[in-house]
């Protein structure tokens, strides 16, 4: 929300002084207000939806979006001058279209010319033009997710490409977020957008044997938009509750637009059980464990949401990884206590994940479940074969856990030993601090 | 009559050779036409920048694409197909058919389409 209101801003202060105000107007600057509210609402509302349709008819991610601007701008010129029209939504689609003739006419070297201006010209001359059925417009809007999502395109800018055309998040907020310099990103987003066009990726949903795989990408590229904002690997507090934000929203449209995909649910239960408690997570003095989280932080709308959603992705019978790790989140959060948690059920869902996607997380994770169900012993003995994996030797959180499960089974030593390697293992300043807190209080005991 | 390939290596450009490259037009105008008409020229076309590429292998049944063209240095240039596809989607789709996608690696580049692309991208 902040940042595509911060984007209208910018334009509406930029906007020129309206014309001589007529009589029976109403004052300049009122109008002028509501025309900027106005223009703002439709850039917030209806952007990705007008955006996605003019992507399709100029055949070109570039030209749209600079049509799209154009439009915009010149919505903040005419409205406080001639009064807000009676559909500010196609007032934008028109002006956008004309303006991508404009620039269609002027630009020679686009490829399919002369088609695209055909077309564009045809769809002017419709006197009435046709509010998009709603089905079409959810049409373009997966057209141009799953374009930007597209797996010959490099990840970060698939990441890069998805914040800038679906969440309107400008070139200099996506690189603020990700560390990266505005040059760089804007190139990043130049070039993706360049190959597109030039390679030829078609604006389309991929075909039904390609679609599970081809989700599976959005639907981890959103995830790394969530994580990013999440993990705070570094910038910011405030861009990184951007990112989580925009990573929700974009969770929400997909399940829109793709209602009966169980994983899409299931991906948006897990990123709001996890946004939920965002406030909570960090405190002055640094990193707060679940167990000690002050529960009056927690959003709980955000978490009946988050539960709502895991219940219509358990519904519909697609197990998958993002529905696992939700209902895994969900039995943390649902405890009264941390003491009252069913670690059992937990240990047997991460199980249940190891066996569906295997990975390093997942069985650090298991064993520390099952170090809680069934005792420090039989945690240890699943971490056994981690521990002397040769590629995970910097894993940093394979050590933490270790350490926890040694300082529980009575190991003290071997338990501060694994710590001080889990502190060496991270680059991060609250989970250092939290890290070093704890080989702090082993050596109390 | 046997055929040869000829294989254009340029340095990746940046704006300046590309503009200097233009200056050259009129020399491959000539070379294309001279060649076409001696009836040796089976077929030829410019490629499009190498962020374009799009590099495909398949290990273990599974497709995997990178953006960019990433042979590895013990990959040398084997053969060649040039498709007309769709687009990008069916164009890997055949790129992951051939045999050297499981030990080694296709690379799908865009040929650039003189009738409407632009001379610089």
């Amino acid at each position: 929300m902040t940042a595509r209101s911060t984007e209208a801003a910018t334009h509406a202060a930029a906007a020129p002084e309206p014309a001589a105000p007529e009589p029976a107007a109403p004052e300049p600057a009122t109008r002028e207000t509501a025309a900027r509210e106005a223009a703002a609402q439709v850039f917030r509302e209806e952007r990705v939806a007008i955006l996605a349709t003019l992507i399709r008819q100029a055949g070109d991610f570039q030209l749209a979006e600079d049509a799209f601007q154009d439009a915009f701008e010149a919505a903040l010129a005419a409205w406080p001058r001639d009064g807000l029209p009676r559909n500010p939504s196609a007032w934008i689609t028109v002006a956008a279209q004309r303006r991508a003739i404009d620039r269609l006419r002027r630009n020679r070297t686009m490829s399919d010319r002369a088609a695209r201006l055909a077309e564009l010209i045809r769809l002017q001359e419709q006197e009435h033009p046709a509010p998009g059925e709603p089905s079409a417009i959810d049409d373009d809007r997966l057209r141009l997710i799953f374009t930007c999502c597209h797996p010959a395109l490099d990840p970060s800018a698939q990441v890069a490409l998805t914040l800038r055309t679906l969440g309107g998040l400008t070139t200099a907020e996506i690189a603020r977020a990700f560390l990266v310099a505005e040059p760089t990103m804007g190139k990043r987003i130049t070039r993706a957008k360049n190959k597109i066009a030039n390679a030829h990726i078609r604006y389309q949903v991929p075909a039904d044997a390609d679609l599970p795989a081809r989700l599976r990408g959005v639907l981890r590229v959103v995830y790394l938009v969530f994580n990013e904002g999440y993990a705070a690997s570094g910038g910011d507090q405030l861009t990184r509750g951007e990112l989580c934000t925009e990573a929700v929203r974009l969770g929400q449209l997909l399940v829109e637009l793709m209602p009966e995909q169980a994983e899409v649910w299931g991906l948006l239960a897990l990123m709001l059980l996890h946004d939920a408690r965002r406030a909570a997570r960090t405190g002055s003095d640094g990193y707060i464990a679940l167990g000690d989280q002050d529960r009056a932080l927690w959003d709980h709308a955000r978490i009946a949401d988050g539960l709502r959603a895991l219940e219509k992705a358990v519904r519909l019978r697609q197990p998958g990884q993002y529905q696992l790790q939700a209902a895994i989140t969900a039995l943390h959060i649902q405890a009264a206590d941390p003491d009252a948690t069913d670690w059992r059920q937990i240990a047997e869902l991460y199980g249940a994940l190891g066996r569906l996607s295997p990975s390093a997380v997942v069985a650090v994770n298991h064993a520390a479940a099952v170090g809680f169900a069934e005792g420090p012993r039989a945690g240890l003995d699943l971490l056994g074969p981690l521990l002397a994996d040769p590629a995970l030797q910097h894993y940093q959180p394979l050590y933490a856990t270790y350490a926890d499960l040694l300082s529980r089974a009575g190991d003290q030593a071997a338990a501060a030993d694994a710590y001080r390697r889990a502190v060496s293992l991270t680059q991060n300043t609250v989970e250092r601090t939290e890290l070093a807190r704890r080989l702090d209080t082993l050596a109390e005991h | 009559m046997p055929k040869y390939l000829m294989l254009l290596y340029s340095p990746d450009g940046d704006e300046a050779s590309e503009q200097q490259r233009w200056s050259e037009l009129p020399l491959w105008l000539e070379l294309t036409d001279s060649l076409r008409d001696a009836g040796l020229l089976v077929a030829n076309g410019a490629l499009h920048r190498t962020y374009t590429a799009t590099t495909v292998r398949v290990r273990d049944d599974e497709i995997e694409m990178t953006d960019g063209p990433f042979a590895i240095t013990k990959e040398v240039l084997a053969g060649f197909y040039m498709l007309e596809c769709d687009g990008l989607d069916e164009a890997l789709r055949h790129a992951a058919r051939f045999p050297t996608a499981r030990y080694g690696s296709v690379e799908v580049r865009p040929i650039r389409e003189p009738a409407h692309d632009g001379p610089l991208d």
